[in-house]
């Protein structure tokens, strides 16, 4: 087993070294200037513009920039907005939670609603309910985000609040805009609950449901299929037999039996999804306005604040990579064949 | 859960959701469309930033009347203009006083120091509080301010003295730009630096303005309280918020369904929306911009006058007009909007495909490519604008390549030179058509990049000086005149469309007045129950 941990930490240093790479080249190779940004149609005396080049330290050779951003990076130095002057680890922490919460409440659902799905369609193969969920699932993979959220956004909010007021749900934020919550763990609901303020939870919690299902809609489809054909595989084992031999209960024999061997497979995708969430919300939290690092990263690639982007970059990359190993992990822990293999 | 216990969670749930949705009595919330960069408004440009942190915040040293171009008084109750245009005393008002704040708790109303601080540190690079701005102040340096002002001094506590290098008529529209005429606390700059935190200007911020910053929750909401002792009385409204609202589509359901009571930067398609609406109203007004198209007059062909105005006489204005901007824009045949004085409205539009094509002909054009630039983003489609271009010059024998950039890019590379014709917007920013013509079409503005036609003619240089030189009103609209005409018979740019501003009201909303530049101003609003 610590022959297998050292071996994958081994390979997060050239990962990291190459998400570094990536993101400063990415952000470096897109023609813009960022002092002409912050200038707008304005005329910039040249010596001005080079005074400004200077002082973000753009003036020098790409790879020196290069070397000083994965130096200072190594020492947790992730530099400062060119926009705001805010350290980036500070907007980063500001922001993450809310990115966090939407995520681990739209995987919840995923999980919930997927695990369930995937099981009955399993059981019932080849119905009309199995055909119904599959078909379902390819849907919701299929389906633009910016579309989906788009047609929850009208039926859900604003047509609803013409036939059922009471069921409409809003539109987006993150909370109701006369509730001001003073941020103490960045994760609303938590905040919300700690202020004690009446109504704040609620809010905070209706204002998820929506950004959740549409984040979760894609995982959803994917944990469902997952598990549909994992549980087809894991009931037509032998042991699966020996206990509906032994007169098990069908419930007892499909929950206990089969699937929790099923989950194997279910676990990795699920964990490979959690990267998937973290770093691919940008278009739900535009949609929703939900402040959490997409839509920064975004605002930043157009300003061209190449601190923010790198370090925005490489925070997500790190957090995924670590997510994979942990996922990598549990699964040597679950299925032991993994670990002994070289 | 029992099936009871969670469906009267539920209705429990969507009523109280149902209620958050109410406003309170004197919130006004505005739906924004990006977040400020920052609070301390010297420092920034952005018509955004504007909105949601310069105008509710500061006040600045004279202010345009709303919804005009007129220059009235400010923080600056009366001036004085020595007879040659270079000194200008300003005589300030007294009672002012500064925000109070949990980060500051002012001892002093406002006075020439604080004039001081606000000019100098943007101004003297050897000033303690230049610093407060890593990136300098590009406004400042934008509108070449240093090069203007020789100096400032304090006559006494009420009492400043600006002395220009050269006459100056705009000077006082100057001072009633947010990012130029703002006036901060020199005692609250102080506080600051001696704890080593003048960024801390930036984030919690001090001004005179109408409303007292509360809190920032970054990309999602800004509030803002009202200023009671406000020296031009106390807004209407207790509270004012502004939701973060990036996507104009979300924006548009956000204001349908009652969560903002304002919304700024509603995209032209989206105004029938509103007009079928019986509780909003879509305020539509003609902000001081021309879009435009600048030929690069030292290319090839661009070169010829002949060349230029078959380009002009090729495209059809009123289709880019009904497929960018919904039906809601105007023609331009000026570089001057209509709704800026001094504008000549006698200039005729140009369209006749025939004689382009003759122009073409006899202008030599062998069919070479040439390349538009034109920007990516924006608030209106610029590269379906451009396409349509692209073919109405194609109908006349021009071969044009659109090549879409990102906006810093465009500059710099028009700047340089390196294009044969690109799409542009200019808003201005003091209201004098001045601000429109030298910056863009001056002969010195050919060498710093700002003049994107690179065109220069001496005689239209002579014109914008003298009227530059000149306080009388009438002379400069006769010599503006001229300079349009000028501007006109070279094709020196080809003015496409002035848009239309949208701005969407809960009927709710009362009070408000659009801004010639652009800017949507809530100050004087008030929100019935």
């Amino acid at each position: 087993m610590v022959g297998f941990i050292l071996r994958r930490l081994a390979l997060v240093i050239p990962t990291f070294i190459g998400i570094t790479l990536l993101a400063f080249s990415l952000i470096h190779l897109i023609p813009g200037d960022p002092v002409q940004v912050m200038a707008g149609e304005r005329r910039l005396d040249p010596a001005f513009h080079a005074e400004v080049l200077h002082r973000l330290g753009l003036d020098r050779p790409l790879w020196e920039q290069y070397g000083s951003y994965l130096w200072k990076s190594m020492h947790l130095d992730l530099g400062e907005s060119f926009v705001t002057h805010e350290a980036v680890w500070s907007e980063f922490l500001k922001l993450f939670p809310a990115t966090v919460e939407l995520s681990i409440c739209a995987l919840f659902m995923a999980t919930v609603v997927g695990l369930l799905a995937g099981v009955l369609a399993a059981i019932k193969r080849g119905s009309v309910l199995d055909h119904g969920v599959m078909g379902l699932s390819l849907t919701g993979f299929s389906m633009p985000i910016f579309w989906w959220g788009l047609l929850l956004i009208m039926f859900c909010s604003v047509n609803m609040r013409e036939w059922a007021p009471a069921w409409a749900l809003p539109v987006s934020g993150r909370m109701a805009l006369e509730f001001d919550i003073a941020p103490r763990t960045g994760f609303m609901l938590i905040d919300a609950w700690l202020s004690g303020e009446e109504g704040a939870f609620r809010s905070a919690l209706s204002h998820l449901v929506l950004p959740a299902i549409v984040l979760g809609t894609v995982p959803l489809a994917v944990i469902a299929r997952m598990t549909r054909s994992s549980m087809l595989e894991v009931l037509r084992e032998d042991y699966v037999r020996t206990a509906k031999a032994k007169g098990l209960s069908p419930a007892r024999v499909v929950f206990v039996h089969a699937l929790r061997n099923a989950l194997v497979p279910v676990i990795t995708v699920i964990g490979l999804l959690v990267g998937t969430l973290l770093g691919g919300a940008v278009l739900t939290e535009t949609i929703f306005s939900w402040p959490g690092i997409g839509k920064w990263l975004i605002d930043a690639i157009s300003r061209r604040d190449y601190p923010v982007v790198q370090g925005g970059i490489l925070i997500t990359a790190t957090l995924v990579i670590v997510v994979n190993l942990l996922v990598d992990l549990m699964y040597a822990v679950v299925n032991p064949r993994i670990r002994h293999a070289k | 859960m029992s099936a009871l216990a969670l469906r009267r969670w539920l209705v429990a749930s969507t009523i109280s959701c149902t209620l958050c949705v109410a406003q309170a009595a004197g919130m006004l919330t505005v739906c924004t469309e990006s977040s400020p960069e920052g609070f301390d408004i010297a420092q920034y440009e952005l018509s955004v930033t504007t909105d949601a942190a310069g105008i509710p915040l500061y006040d600045q040293l004279l202010r345009f009347e709303p919804g005009t171009t007129r220059v009235v008084p400010g923080l600056v109750e009366r001036w004085d203009i020595s007879a040659d245009g270079l000194v200008y005393t300003l005589h300030l008002r007294k009672g002012v006083k500064f925000h109070t704040t949990p980060w500051f708790k002012p001892t002093r109303d406002f006075n020439a120091d604080d004039v001081m601080f606000s000019i100098n540190r943007m101004n003297d690079k050897s000033h303690p509080a230049y610093s407060a701005a890593k990136n300098g102040y590009v406004y400042w340096e934008g509108m070449s301010m240093r090069a203007l002002i020789k100096s400032l001094d304090k006559l006494d506590d009420m009492t400043v003295r600006f002395t220009l290098t050269r006459p100056e008529a705009p000077f006082l529209a100057d001072l009633a730009i947010q990012t130029i005429g703002s006036v901060f606390s020199a005692e609250y700059g102080t506080q600051l630096r001696k704890v080593g935190q003048l960024d801390k200007m930036n984030t919690e911020p001090v001004g005179t303005g109408p409303f007292v910053f509360k809190s920032y929750q970054k990309d999602a909401v800004i509030r803002y309280a009202a200023n009671t002792a406000y020296w031009d009385g106390a807004p209407k409204v207790d509270t004012m918020i502004f939701a973060i609202t990036l996507d104009p589509n979300v924006r548009l359901q956000r204001l349908k369904a009652g969560e903002c009571l304002a919304g700024i930067g509603i995209k032209s398609e989206s105004a029938h929306v509103f007009d079928q609406d019986a509780n909003m109203t879509m305020v539509r007004s003609t902000p001081l911009q021309t879009n435009y198209l600048a030929p690069n007059a030292k290319r090839k062909y661009m070169s010829d006058k002949r060349f230029r105005q078959a380009l002009w006489l090729a495209l059809d204005k009123k289709t880019v007009i009904a497929s960018v901007y919904g039906g809601i824009a105007s023609p331009a045949t000026s570089f001057l909007p209509p709704s800026m004085w001094g504008y000549d409205g006698s200039l005729p539009e140009r369209h006749d495909v025939e004689q382009a094509k003759a122009l073409v002909k006899a202008s030599g054009y062998d069919g070479s490519e040439l390349v538009l630039f034109a920007r990516v983003g924006g608030a209106s489609d610029a590269k379906r604008a451009a396409e349509l271009m692209q073919a109405d010059w194609a109908s006349i024998g021009v071969k044009v390549r659109v090549q879409m950039m990102e906006i810093g890019e465009l500059y710099k590379r028009a700047g340089k030179g390196e294009h044969d014709i690109v799409l542009l917007a200019w808003v201005s920013d003091n209201g004098d058509p001045d601000n429109f013509l030298t910056p863009n079409l001056s002969c010195a503005a050919v060498e710093g990049g700002g003049n994107k036609s690179q065109w220069c003619n001496k005689a239209f240089d002579e014109i914008i000086d003298a009227a530059r030189k000149t306080a009388d009103l009438k002379k400069r609209s006769e010599l503006y005149a001229k300079a349009q005409r000028l501007v006109y018979d070279e094709v020196a740019v080809i003015p496409l469309i002035s848009p239309t501003q949208m701005t969407a009201l809960n009927k709710r909303v009362k009070g408000f007045v659009t801004s010639p530049f652009g800017n949507s101003d809530f100050r004087n609003v008030s929100v019935s129950p």
